[in-house]
């Protein structure tokens, strides 16, 4: 009690004024609103390139970002930069369909999916910033007796797990969500499904910028439109980046590239276990509520869900073949809408009024890479595949931890890159949910 | 999607073939002797190239047989299309 220093009214409203400044809050919403808005502090910096920093993120999305909130938060590494060749939150953080859900089957998933999970239930208070989130539930439906029994033996594996999970029957998935056809005439009728109802959705530009405006408060760079050239290796180590904006030094380089992993990669002169391929999505044109959760067959492949602002929102397939190209094919679309049609008829004259595609890097087990390679320096956040965006805060949080201590946190340890040559996949296909 | 010139049967839509991956990956001469980080390259790693990729192609619903292609990955144009065991035509 002896530390104690004498009250000073001018040193306690400086702290004040840092931390509540650009605080959001009702009375900052009043107090811009009688000045026009015009006031509004612009929520990030946009700061040229140092010359050397303690760590770089390659890949400003959502998992870039959220692992430099956390590297700067948790791990106090202060002097770090995430540089992003477009602009933060454009590629597949923007392009995906906003799922959030924790019911894989295995333990490793399980935890690494619920860790995220866990973190989104508190996440727009730690943020400062609406993400949104709403635990409207996922449904994902059975339409074939194999589907009824890995669902049922999935939902035991959840519940084991502490992730809740429950079979519903189809009079039971008819009086969650009516507007399902639960005839037995379809061609793939609805032989009942799983429910996990602290699953949902959240806006997935505002977990982009929420993330952005909350590292770069704690002093980190943010570095749009500066293209990663080259990875500068010193033998085992690495020494820093080329980029379109010169080169940047730094022993500590994560890759948070998505799609783009490999190109990084073979940048480094490594090679990884990924493919990547366009993923679509479509939205209709806005209506009144219809749906209030979250529905997902992965048997004839449909999943729809409602945004706030009405539009229905699908996710198709992948294409086949590796692209680049951010577009998808047609037929795709068309298989989706085929099955979405009949799950819902009540859907026949909406129209579709914007479809984009993301692109996509699948691992051969259908699970991340949240790893250190054989470079030194060099960490790769990678492999999401079909599903990245439910995982973003879990999985910035323990790769900042990997970075940080060089090792990885118990629940990324089995998503490392040596499971492709010790055997010990953690195989997901069956939880991906769409076609892996 | 795109029009894949097939090399028995010529053009015909892409939803007619399935894609097999990068092509040329030779399976290993004397399997027992490798390691196993000889294996992972082997099974599992791949160059995903964002570019020129040679990659095998089968035409699943027309003739049913395998070739090769030359395809650039960021635009999805072909750049050469040749039969299995052929040297690819470009570089």
């Amino acid at each position: 009690m002896c530390n104690l220093k004498p009250l000073n009214i001018q040193y306690l409203y400086s702290i004040y004024d840092q931390n509540m400044k650009n605080k959001y809050s009702i009375f900052s919403l009043i107090k811009n609103a009688l000045s026009g808005h015009e006031n509004w502090q612009r929520a990030w910096r946009d700061p040229e390139p140092k010359k050397e920093y303690d760590a770089i993120i390659i890949g400003g999305g959502g998992h870039g970002l959220a692992t430099a909130y956390y590297l700067a938060k948790k791990h106090k590494l202060i002097n770090i930069a995430v540089v992003e060749k477009g602009w933060i939150g454009g590629g597949n953080t923007g392009r995906n369909t906003t799922i959030i859900r924790s019911n894989y089957l295995w333990d490793a998933s399980a935890g690494l999916y619920d860790h995220a999970l866990k973190i989104w239930e508190g996440l727009s208070q730690e943020l400062n910033y609406n993400v949104m989130f709403s635990q409207r539930g996922v449904m994902n439906l059975a339409h074939n007796l194999q589907d009824v029994r890995d669902l049922k033996r999935r939902t035991h594996a959840n519940r084991l797990n502490g992730i809740d999970a429950v079979w519903l029957n189809t009079e039971e998935v008819k009086k969650f969500c009516p507007i399902i056809n639960t005839s037995p005439n379809i061609r793939y009728p609805v032989l009942g499904g799983t429910l996990q109802k602290r699953a949902g959705t959240a806006r997935h530009d505002a977990v982009a910028w929420g993330y952005a405006r909350g590292a770069d408060a704690m002093g980190v760079d943010i570095i749009q439109n500066c293209e990663v050239k080259g990875i500068k290796r010193n033998g085992d180590q690495v020494e820093g980046i080329e980029t379109t904006k010169g080169f940047i030094k730094s022993k500590k380089i994560g890759v948070v590239a998505a799609g783009h992993s490999s190109v990084i990669a073979n940048m480094a002169g490594i090679r990884l276990p990924l493919e990547s391929k366009p993923l679509q999505a479509l939205v209709s044109e806005p209506v009144k509520p219809i749906i209030d959760t979250v529905v997902m067959s992965n048997a004839v492949h449909a999943y729809v869900s409602q945004s706030d602002k009405g539009e229905l929102v699908i996710g198709a397939g992948t294409d086949s073949y590796i692209s680049y190209t951010q577009k998808g094919s047609h037929n795709i679309v068309e298989e989706t809408l085929r099955a979405i049609l009949e799950l819902y008829p009540i859907f026949s004259r909406m129209k579709m009024l914007r479809q984009w595609g993301g692109i996509v890097d699948i691992c051969p087990d259908a699970s991340p890479i949240i790893s250190k390679t054989q470079i030194k320096g060099l960490y790769f956040n990678c492999g999401w595949g079909t599903g990245g965006f439910k995982a973003t805060p879990g999985s910035g949080d323990l790769f900042a931890h990997t970075i940080a201590n060089d090792e990885p946190h118990k629940l990324n340890a089995a998503f490392n890159l040596n499971r492709f040559v010790s055997g010990d996949l953690v195989d997901e296909h069956g939880a991906a949910a769409v076609a892996h | 999607m795109f029009i894949i010139n097939c090399p028995y049967c010529g053009e015909r839509d892409q939803t007619e073939f399935s894609c097999g991956g990068e092509a040329h990956i030779e399976r290993p001469k004397q399997p027992t002797e490798l390691s196993d980080d000889q294996w992972a390259e082997y099974l599992f790693m791949r160059k995903n190239i964002k570019g020129v990729q040679f990659e095998r192609w089968n035409h699943a619903h027309g003739c049913r047989k395998w070739f090769n292609m030359v395809r650039d990955t960021s635009n999805d144009k072909i750049q050469a299309v040749y039969k299995m065991g052929e040297k690819p035509p470009v570089k």
